[in-house]
């Protein structure tokens, strides 16, 4: 259980404004902060690891009080237990992947297995390599593997996907997935992408201008009901056809685009990179097996 | 041929040096995180000596130095320390004089490292000092590079502070700069011209080793 508390000035891109920030997570928990730019959403993660100071406020983690102004206690970001992923990875760029992984063990007992972790990320290849020599989606494997072998009580990860492009992102997707269930952490992702939060999150909490303004399911938060279709798809709006009665909305799934018949006062409200869901409720889905 | 002047240069250059390096880093690195209102005035006086003139810092160091003077009273008195016209002075004199040429490098370096990458280091436990050993200052060797081999060459290049504070004392304060001027002026020009290129062969040699490392061009010859 993770009880957050802050309140704290910020200085935003138009002025100062206050963060308040009242918030419980579960242990195992995959929650997602959402919100515009300069909501607070990296300064909560930051206070969290220890990184920046609140004004007055507590932290407590798992009935470890990691701040709390009213005491006076305020652990150092080295005496708390954090796996943080930034979103321009940080590898050191003068130590191999391998070396990276070695100097975030140190001198620990009770981490987690360097092997194991090459292999579930898939870094054995690559174990010997420099960062500089890695692309996007590699580096940011490594940063996540750096991350969890001091096995952290929480994962942070701030906006990690977001310099990476679509294919690299859905891969990494499912190594976050793999280890969140593997290690059975209790994690914190910022986010911007609607579909990715569907994808992977049990909470999603909007802040806007420091405060909460929608917690929930994601379903919940993003579509103001409770879906429950057999079948959802989060996808981004890329053409808007208008026929004679009715509309054709195209909607990139993934990597691939379908057609949704809507009526011409729902296509209204839709406008090109929108994001949404295509959900079925009625027909009974087929298999069909492919050759190989 | 009076090999001391060179000597006494070099051994001026390295002793110099070595010390810019243990006092320029804690000073780069502070500068190079600080957000207090006084860090434009420190890197004001850091800089200083780029645009004097090394008379000013000369004439300066020779009235603080000088044993009429309280400071330099209580260094003698105390400390048995006379830094006018002797070795010791010429050596803190060039510390001071060749400051912005390792402080420069090194704290453009330290700035150049993103954020992120210390703070990584942070939040798996490591401590500051363990931060700025084995991760930054790793990630600066180029910065190191270039304040080390600048601060060397611009300590054997000086001439204005030395003869101030120093003035020509053989195998004491007689160093290859002056001791050039010195037959110059006793029209000696084949003395002169011997240590004039022997200075101008040794740091063209380091100046060059500097740029063929930094340009990577190392890299390409030996892959």
């Amino acid at each position: 259980m993770i009880e957050i508390d802050f309140t704290k000035t910020l200085d935003g891109g138009a002025g100062s404004f206050d963060l308040e920030l009242k918030l419980a997570l579960e242990a195992g928990q995959f929650t997602t902060i959402y919100g515009a730019s300069g909501a607070g959403k990296t300064s909560t993660l930051r206070m969290i690891s220890g990184l920046m100071t609140p004004d007055r406020g507590s932290l407590v983690v798992n009935n470890e009080v990691w701040y709390d102004s009213s005491k006076k206690i305020n652990k150092k970001p080295q005496e708390r237990s954090i796996g943080f992923v930034f979103q321009d990875y940080a590898l050191f760029g003068h130590m191999t992947v391998l070396e990276n992984l070695i100097f975030a063990k140190g001198k620990n007992d009770g981490t987690n297995s360097i092997d194991e972790l090459l292999e579930v990320m898939e870094l054995q290849q690559l174990e010997h390599r420099k960062p500089e020599t890695l692309s996007g989606g590699q580096k940011q494997r490594v940063a996540l593997a750096r991350a969890l072998v001091q096995k952290p009580k929480l994962l942070l990860l701030d906006e990690p996907f977001a310099a990476l492009d679509n294919t690299i992102r859905f891969k990494l997707h499912e190594y976050l997935k793999r280890v969140q269930e593997r290690y059975d952490l209790t994690t914190i992702l910022i986010s911007h992408e609607v579909g990715e939060i569907i994808k992977l999150a049990d909470k999603v909490v909007c802040l806007e201008q420091g405060r909460i303004n929608k917690i929930g399911s994601p379903d919940t938060v993003f579509t103001n009901q409770n879906l429950s279709g057999k079948f959802k798809f989060p996808g981004v709006v890329v053409k808007v056809e208008r026929e004679e009665i009715i509309s054709v909305v195209s909607v990139r799934i993934h990597t691939q685009v379908v057609k949704v018949v809507v009526q011409h006062h729902e296509a209204q409200a839709l406008a090109l990179g929108d994001q949404v869901i295509v959900v079925s409720k009625a027909f009974n889905p087929i298999l069909y097996k492919l050759e190989a | 041929m009076n090999w001391e002047p060179l000597i006494l240069t070099f051994k001026l250059a390295v002793l110099t040096t070595f010390i810019l390096l243990v006092v320029a880093l804690p000073l780069a690195r502070w500068l190079s995180t600080t957000k207090a209102k006084i860090k434009p005035v420190i890197e004001t006086l850091v800089s200083m000596p780029l645009v004097l003139p090394p008379t000013v810092l000369g004439f300066y160091f020779l009235m603080a130095f000088s044993p009429n003077n309280f400071f330099g009273n209580w260094l003698n008195e105390w400390l048995g320390v006379k830094l006018v016209f002797s070795f010791a002075g010429l050596t803190v004199a060039s510390v001071l004089y060749s400051l912005p040429f390792m402080v420069h490098p090194l704290q453009s370096g330290l700035s150049s490292i993103p954020r992120s990458v210390t703070e990584a280091a942070y939040v798996m436990g490591k401590s500051t000092w363990e931060t700025f050993f084995k991760v930054q200052l790793p990630q600066i060797k180029p910065a190191l590079l270039t304040g080390i081999v600048l601060s060397f060459a611009h300590t054997v290049g000086e001439f204005g502070v030395v003869l101030m504070i120093g003035g020509n004392i053989p195998g004491k304060t007689k160093v290859a700069s002056i001791a050039i001027y010195d037959e110059v002026e006793a029209l000696n020009y084949d003395a002169a011209h011997l240590y004039s290129f022997i200075l101008f062969a040794i740091t063209f040699c380091i100046l060059l080793v500097v740029y063929l490392v930094n340009g990577n061009h190392f890299k390409s010859l030996y892959k």
